[in-house]
């Protein structure tokens, strides 16, 4: 009982940053039809430039306390990956707009790759040590859980993330014309709707989030790599399927249900498999429900507007 | 009278890719004036429209709007000095609301207001879309949305609005009651060029009209002329 209370608090947390991550794909999705492969790597770009703009910050303003040294090095970071996500957009997918569906997702993957490299050439092969400047020391357990201050750091900023997205999308003048373009690009137009100028702003958004993602993940866990962004890339993605791909409560939920059931099944793997696997090989969860999901229910959990749009 | 007409063709082409589908047509439209564009299917009258409006580029001649050439103007921006269009097939927003609808409309003014006292207006003019302003669009029958398509583009404040088949699929009562508001919003000034396969309908209704065979202008006149002309009882009118 203990171990399932303490793996659903692991999961919420590693859940929430899946679910913010996930909205970046769904939005873009829902815009444009598009998977961008390459969103997992606009969060590993968000972590490193973080981890880069810290580390320059704990050279030349030493003084700078450990939560302004992390706010600063965020804050470099989210306006870092805006400027990519803008970037990819412009040069990479507008061109490919109206071109055969396979084009801009074979482009998707190459920018993943290029992001990949260029990020292996600038910060090399190696796991960089993250500074951990939220501690990761476990609280005083609360009735026997433990929880650790990054780890509420992370629901709490997660949770004010989403909240805010969605009052963006459903409550503003700009938020009614990203859902009016991503009904139809053709009458947002007829509206003077400039849907290019909608679509770059749901890059931006979505490259802010993941930067935000990136920054909490290696917070977590300590470490940022090159290639760190692919695994939570594709989890994210299986959690914006899993909910209903295009839809933004569907990504929300999709995120914590992969989160819960991803934590949770590690706790038990063991047990599960008779002592065969371990804990590490927990990734196996959100395959398993990739493929559950789309063989039985291929619109996800809240989707039925898949259909409309394929 | 002005002198400058507020729309003129001249000698417009449209294509798509290879395929010509308006081959040099000349019109004009003056301030205030009701024109219909009536013609068979694939005629291309919607096509004609849609160059107007900015949707679909053109592939010769000129587009003068206010005197000025507008081909290369993208959707949006037409959008903003008062050309508005009433898409085929209405493309109503299902999955927003009514009322987010009609202020998709004004998206582009901030006379904030104004809007407000406009829509207002569209709500006596349609009543029966104040009763539905939170639902979901998508569930209105085609005749409400019809009519939120058109309170939408009013909301605008358009100086020359184009209408693409306002009638299609209605029942007749219902095309009555859209060509009741047609009729009041062309009485306020706004100029409107209306494409219709009910001809019938159509020639009543305008001042003057054109009709289109095969990606041109075949004839030209006022309603009353062309609804005596024996061709186009014939061909349009099914005499």
């Amino acid at each position: 009982m203990e171990t399932l209370l303490q793996q659903t608090v692991n999961g919420l947390v590693v859940g929430s940053v899946y679910a913010l991550i996930a909205l970046g794909y769904t939005m873009v999705y829902g815009i444009l039809g598009l998977i961008n492969f390459a969103h997992g790597d606009v969060l590993m770009v968000g972590a490193l430039v973080a981890l880069e703009a810290i580390r320059l910050l704990q050279i030349y303003a030493p003084e700078l306390g450990m939560v302004p040294t992390l706010l600063a090095g965020l804050s470099v970071s989210v306006v870092v990956c805006m400027i990519l996500g803008y970037t990819i957009e412009r040069t990479a997918y507008r061109r490919l707009r109206n071109a055969p569906r396979l084009a801009p997702l074979i482009t998707a993957i190459g920018v993943s790759f290029l992001l990949q490299t260029l990020a292996m050439i600038i910060w090399g092969r190696n796991y960089h040590s993250f500074p951990q400047l939220v501690s990761t020391e476990p609280l005083e357990p609360i009735a026997g859980l433990f929880i650790t201050p990054v780890q509420i750091t992370i629901l709490a900023v997660s949770a004010t993330l989403m909240v805010a997205l969605v009052l963006l999308v459903n409550k503003t003048r700009l938020g009614r014309a990203m859902r009016a373009t991503a009904e139809n690009h053709k009458v947002a137009s007829l509206m003077g709707v400039d849907t290019n100028k909608i679509i770059a702003v749901t890059f931006i958004i979505g490259s802010a989030l993941a930067a935000v993602a990136g920054v909490m993940f290696s917070s977590n866990y300590g470490t940022a790599h090159y290639a760190m962004g692919f695994l939570p890339g594709l989890k994210a993605f299986t959690a914006a399927v899993l909910g209903g791909i295009g839809n933004l409560g569907g990504a929300m939920l999709g995120g914590l249900v992969l989160g819960l059931v991803e934590s949770i099944g590690a706790g038990y793997i063991e047990d599960l498999s008779f002592g065969f696997l371990n804990s590490s090989y927990q990734d196996i969860f959100a395959f398993v429900i990739l493929g559950i999901v789309l063989i039985f229910r291929p619109t996800g959990l809240l989707g039925e507007r898949v259909a409309d749009r394929a | 009278m002005s002198a400058t007409p507020l729309l003129q063709l001249r000698d417009l082409r449209v294509a798509y890719g290879a395929i010509e589908a308006v081959k040099g047509i000349s019109l004009e439209l003056a301030h205030g004036e009701l024109v219909s564009l009536i013609g068979a299917n694939g005629a291309g009258k919607t096509t004609t429209l849609n160059a107007i409006a900015g949707t679909l580029g053109t592939a010769g001649g000129e587009l003068l709007y206010e005197g000025k050439g507008i081909e290369k103007l993208p959707a949006h921006l037409r959008l903003r000095r008062g050309l508005a269009l009433v898409p085929e097939g209405r493309g109503i927003f299902t999955r927003l609301t009514v009322e987010e609808n009609l202020r998709m409309g004004a998206y582009c003014r901030r006379d904030h207001d104004a809007v407000e006292a406009d829509l207002e207006r569209v709500f006596t003019m349609l009543p029966r879309v104040k009763e539905r302003l939170q639902q979901v669009a998508g569930t209105l029958s085609g005749g409400e949305q019809q009519m939120v398509a058109i309170g939408r583009a009013l909301l605008s404040r358009p100086r020359l609005l184009l209408l693409d088949e306002p009638s299609m699929g209605l029942a007749p009562l219902v095309v009555e009651k859209i060509f009741e508001v047609i009729r009041s919003v062309a009485a306020e000034g706004v100029t409107i060029l209306l494409v219709e396969q009910n001809a019938n309908l159509a020639l009543e209704f305008s001042q003057r009209a054109y009709v289109m065979e095969s990606g041109r202008i075949t004839l030209a006149g006022s309603g009353a002329e062309l609804l005596a002309d024996p061709k186009v009882r014939a061909a349009y009118l099914g005499e």
